[in-house]
């Protein structure tokens, strides 16, 4: 575990001081000629939470994508701790390893058992030996509340449950900064609750998260930063109280007026 | 825990057992009906004593049985070790079309132009090819027997459509999940071997039992190169007792063969939700 990831609560750095953990600027992405990301830069910071908001389509899940390494940017730099991911010499299989990532979908492997789904990166990339392995992977279980569900397949488990697992399997491997695209997005309204409260848990241990997310509630408890996204940059960012109680932009006055109704 | 249906229930349960004999009765009548009409057709036609005389000898069919059975048993073999062998080289050319880089275009090309060509040819004519071109070639190490060449003839041909099979099975699963796999951190190698392959692999079982069935008959195709199989076998003593029931008896042979097969392949497709055939006999599953 690096330090910049111990929890250290009581420590405010001054922004300029501290070095972006995660620094993505001027990145460009087009599908054909289709401009989702248009020289979007957005910097995290060690431990913050980041929330991302925008229409749909607004390139919410392209940004995660491209951050991932699972769509390659057609312009700009990701650093990672320092380090350019977007460097084609880089391993991008060892960048995607120290970056964790949740799907809307969950996108669990249905042949395999919970635990297994958990085990399968530890033991394939990080070469964890397979008694450890198992260890770990119930430990980050019990974190989520499903040590019990270790031996079920994924469709026995609830969407909510489903989701969770995911964010085990992801969380396993100590990513630098995990990424969440719009997790709760396909939950029945019930079991949105108890992924938020997980999600509340991770960022009071410190992790540093990217949160594309529609629940304007859960941004306003726990983000540190929000961004909203329009035609394909950050068009406004700021704390939740500014960005959502006082936005400064026409456009994400309109924008929180059409999802709250 | 202990539940006494109501009496309400109890009533509904009675009613669908009575549906149930009921539905049964008819079943069984109208099979019976239905037989006996086509076996009436069948043996009041006029030419039915000739034709039974020469194709439904009870004798010949009795004297001919060890021989065609005999000849049966090469066919299974045949088609376990084809069988095997197709899986294998199926898979590596279904394999090889999943593989990116330039490096690789020329096992990428090499495999699209092997199904192309196999897909179009003719079983038949595989097997005439291979049993007549390739002994020509006097080759060093090239088998020259019958059995050998049927069996390679079989295996060029079928791996052209089980490694399409394959191909779709892999191409069936979710682009989502090779996602998840390479977010892990897994290698495009490993995405494939541990997420992609174990899910496709169980989606194409029922299709590949279809090809298996389709295999143990065309096993039959390798008494042209010589062959003693049941169906050359059965040719054999057609010719000594000139009466066609040899065939008929290879015939019965090689259904018999194949209905376990097929049954199965019914079995495994309903469990994975495959639409298959309505086996029950009173049509069961069907809603209210
Ligand atoms: N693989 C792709 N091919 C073509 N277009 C894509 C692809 N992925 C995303 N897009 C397009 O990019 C735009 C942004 O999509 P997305 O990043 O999913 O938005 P969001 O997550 O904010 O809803 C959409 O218009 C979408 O249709
Ligand atoms: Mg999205």
């Amino acid at each position: 575990m690096s330090p910049g990831r111990l929890r250290d609560p009581g420590l405010q750095h001054p922004p300029t001081l501290d070095p972006p953990l995660l620094s993505v600027r001027g990145v460009r992405k087009a599908f054909g000629d289709h401009v989702v990301l248009d020289g979007l830069s957005l910097d995290v910071r060690s431990h913050q939470v980041v929330v991302l908001i925008g229409a749909s389509g607004s390139g919410k899940s392209t940004l995660l994508r491209c951050i991932d390494l699972l769509e390659d940017v057609d312009d700009g730099v990701i650093e990672l701790e320092g380090q350019d991911i977007t460097d084609p010499r880089l391993d991008a299989n060892a960048v995607r390893a120290r970056i964790g990532m949740v799907f809307q979908a969950y996108n669990l492997f249905p042949h395999l058992r919970v635990i297994d789904n958990v085990t399968l990166a530890p033991r394939l990339v990080h070469g964890t030996p397979p008694e450890q392995a198992r260890a770990d992977a119930l430990a980050v279980l019990e974190r989520v509340g499903l040590a019990a569900k270790a031996q079920a397949f994924p469709d026995e488990l609830s969407g909510g449950q489903q989701q969770r697992v995911a964010i085990a399997r992801a969380l396993v491997a100590k990513p630098a900064v995990m990424l969440l695209d719009e997790v709760t997005s396909a939950l029945d309204p019930e079991l949105v609750g108890e992924v938020l409260s997980l999600l509340t848990e991770l960022k009071s241990t410190g992790l540093t998260m990217v949160v594309a997310t529609h629940e304007m509630g859960f941004a306003r408890e726990v983000a540190d930063e929000v961004c909203f996204l329009h035609e394909g940059r950050v068009h406004e960012r700021g704390t939740p109280a500014q960005v959502l109680e006082n936005p400064r932009e026409e456009r994400t006055r309109e924008f929180l007026r059409r999802i709250t109704g | 825990m202990s539940w006494t249906p109501s009496e309400r229930q109890q009533e509904r349960d009675a009613y669908r057992r009575s549906r149930a004999r009921r539905s049964t009765a008819v079943a069984v009548v109208s099979t019976v009906a239905l037989v006996a009409v086509a076996v009436l057709a069948l043996t009041s036609s006029p030419g039915w004593p000739r034709v039974r005389a020469s194709f439904f000898d009870w004798e010949v069919a009795q004297e001919s049985f060890p021989a065609i059975l005999e000849g049966l048993w090469l066919n299974i073999r045949v088609m376990a070790v084809s069988a095997v062998l197709i899986v294998v080289v199926a898979m590596a050319l279904a394999l090889a079309r999943t593989l990116r880089g330039p490096v690789f275009f020329p096992v990428r090309a090499l495999a699209t132009g092997y199904v192309d060509v196999f897909r179009g040819l003719p079983l038949i004519l595989v097997l005439l090819l291979v049993g007549f071109g390739l002994p020509g070639l006097r080759l060093q190490g090239i088998p020259t027997s019958a059995v050998a060449l049927g069996t390679l003839a079989l295996v060029l041909t079928y791996s052209a459509y089980v490694a399409e099979v394959f191909r779709a099975g892999i191409e069936s699963v979710h682009p989502s999940q090779v996602a998840a796999a390479r977010s892990l951190g897994l290698t495009r190698a490993q995405a494939m071997r541990h997420v992609v392959l174990p899910q496709a692999v169980r989606r194409v079982v029922p299709p590949l039992l279809n090809d298996l069935v389709a295999l143990s008959k065309d096993s039959g195709l390798i008494s042209i190169l010589g062959a003693i199989d049941a169906v050359r076998a059965a040719q054999i003593e057609t010719a000594r007792y000139a009466n066609f029931t040899p065939y008929v008896v290879a015939g019965v042979l090689f259904v018999a063969l194949t209905i376990p097969l097929t049954r199965f392949t019914d079995v495994l497709a309903r469990r994975s939700g495959w639409v298959g055939a309505q086996s029950s006999l009173a049509g069961g599953g069907a809603l209210r």
